[in-house]
């Protein structure tokens, strides 16, 4: 049985597939339409979210699946104070799949050992996100209609981001892809992202701290919020919640097929007076979860249509 | 000081001076019923200083504990009073049950039951990485 904890997890050739599924799910809507008919999905979120949740939900709805679980830890037994494990091991009796987000790290692996049924981890606190790397890959396949060559930019919080840390682990797998990481001394890649990810595949990095000084060489520039729930001192979040804000004015020497990714949800870092640039991806990004959840469940439950 | 030698047993030689008594508490030595002796700043041709202890009971030790202190231990096993296998030991791939992660974010923090697991990520640097949140601590 697969599971899906951290975006290694899959090889390069199944990440392949998973999107070549999930672009002709986007292409060929009606044919998916019952593929999952009899089937559960469980959507175990010990932590709020809008996009992830509702976008497992709707997948597995548009396959024509259905969808149990509760949306917050005060919603399940956890506030008895049940423990993941047994959780995890009830859940499995009732459904066929289960995406799972908690805020302690580690928590779906945790639920992967004891689980009947696959896992998917959908967060696990600050430490990894696949589905929003497989969403932002099949975003960056269909904005620039490739997955290897290109300069990426991450820009924010690059330390208790999650999902900038699952996208560099997958990304670091394609050839010729240079990483520019764009963060505050506080907020930088976690050392071991830097020793084991870019020092031990020999992979091109840098770290700088503005996002002016590197704009012009950009081809994708993925901005993250600050999350104000990761840090234990509130004073920490003020002083660095506003380092970035990308605006017209920063793009001035961007390139013109710029793709501009955001994970969502936003709070002010990407000013609204972008949303209608053509450069700005960030919704269709949100658009593309959905199908490229639909296409991991369809692989994930075997599924063959 | 002079210290009897065992007849059946364990003694584990060569180890770093002022690390048995980690040795004695990470091995749950106090749990056997046999003699164990714990010999501090023993003088060592190759070490200047070293620890050793001898436990006078056959004894399944765990290497992997053992090897996570420190591979160069070198572990006799006693028979009849004569040695009839020494053992290598190696930085274990993994450990279970052996540390516990700080990380507060880890949910082995919160977790009842869970088995604490480290995987080692880099040999040369002697680095454990915990299975479940990739902390190094």
């Amino acid at each position: 049985m697969k599971h899906l904890i951290d975006p290694t997890d899959l090889t390069v050739k199944e990440i392949d597939d998973i999107i070549e599924l999930a672009l002709d799910i986007i292409e060929n809507k009606e044919k998916y339409s019952e593929a999952c008919k009899g089937k559960k999905l469980a959507t175990l979120f010990f932590e709020p979210s809008t996009r992830t949740r509702l976008s497992f939900e709707a997948a597995m709805m548009e396959l024509g699946g259905n969808v149990l679980g509760f949306s917050s830890a005060d919603s399940s037994s956890a506030t008895k104070g049940e423990s993941v494990g047994d959780t995890v091991k009830v859940v499995s009796c009732y459904a066929d799949i289960i995406a799972m987000r908690h805020p302690k790290e580690g928590a779906p692996l945790f639920g992967s050992m004891v689980s009947d049924v696959p896992i998917i981890n959908a967060g696990d606190g600050g430490h990894n996100h696949p589905t929003q790397t497989l969403t932002d890959l099949l975003t960056i396949k269909r904005e620039k209609g490739r997955l290897n060559n290109f300069t990426i930019g991450l820009c924010g919080d690059l330390k208790f981001g999650r999902t900038v840390h699952s996208l560099i682990k997958a990304l670091s797998r394609y050839e010729g892809i240079k990483f520019i990481l764009i963060s505050p001394k506080e907020l930088k890649v976690p050392s071991y992202i830097i020793t084991e990810v870019f020092e031990k595949n020999n992979i091109e990095y840098e770290e700088v701290t503005t996002m002016e000084e590197v704009m012009d060489r950009l081809d994708v520039i993925y901005m993250t919020r600050v999350q104000k729930e990761r840090f234990f001192n509130e004073a920490d979040y003020v002083r660095l919640k506003d380092t970035y804000i990308l605006d017209a004015s920063k793009l001035k020497n961007a390139k013109s097929d710029l793709s501009i990714m955001h994970p969502l949800p936003r709070v002010n870092e990407i000013s609204t007076e972008l949303d209608d640039d053509p450069r700005a991806c960030y919704f269709r990004q949100a658009l593309n979860g959905k199908f490229v959840r639909m296409a991991l469940i369809l692989s994930m439950l075997e599924v063959n249509v | 000081m002079k210290i009897d030698s065992i007849s059946n047993g364990i003694v584990l030689d060569h180890i770093t001076a002022g690390k048995a008594l980690q040795v004695y508490d990470d091995l749950e030595l106090r749990k056997l019923d046999c003699s164990v002796a714990i010999l501090q700043n023993v003088k060592s041709n190759k070490m200047g200083k070293k620890d050793i202890l001898k436990i006078d009971k056959e004894y399944d030790i765990n290497l992997d504990v053992l090897g996570y202190i420190d591979p160069n231990i070198t572990v006799s096993v006693i028979k009849d009073g004569q040695t009839i296998e020494k053992k290598k030991l190696a930085l274990p791939k993994k450990l279970v049950n052996i540390k516990k992660c700080k990380n507060p974010r880890c949910i082995t923090s919160t977790e009842q039951g869970i088995p604490h697991m480290f995987k080692l990520t880099d040999e040369e640097n002697r680095v454990y990485r915990c299975v479940y949140c990739e902390a190094d601590k």
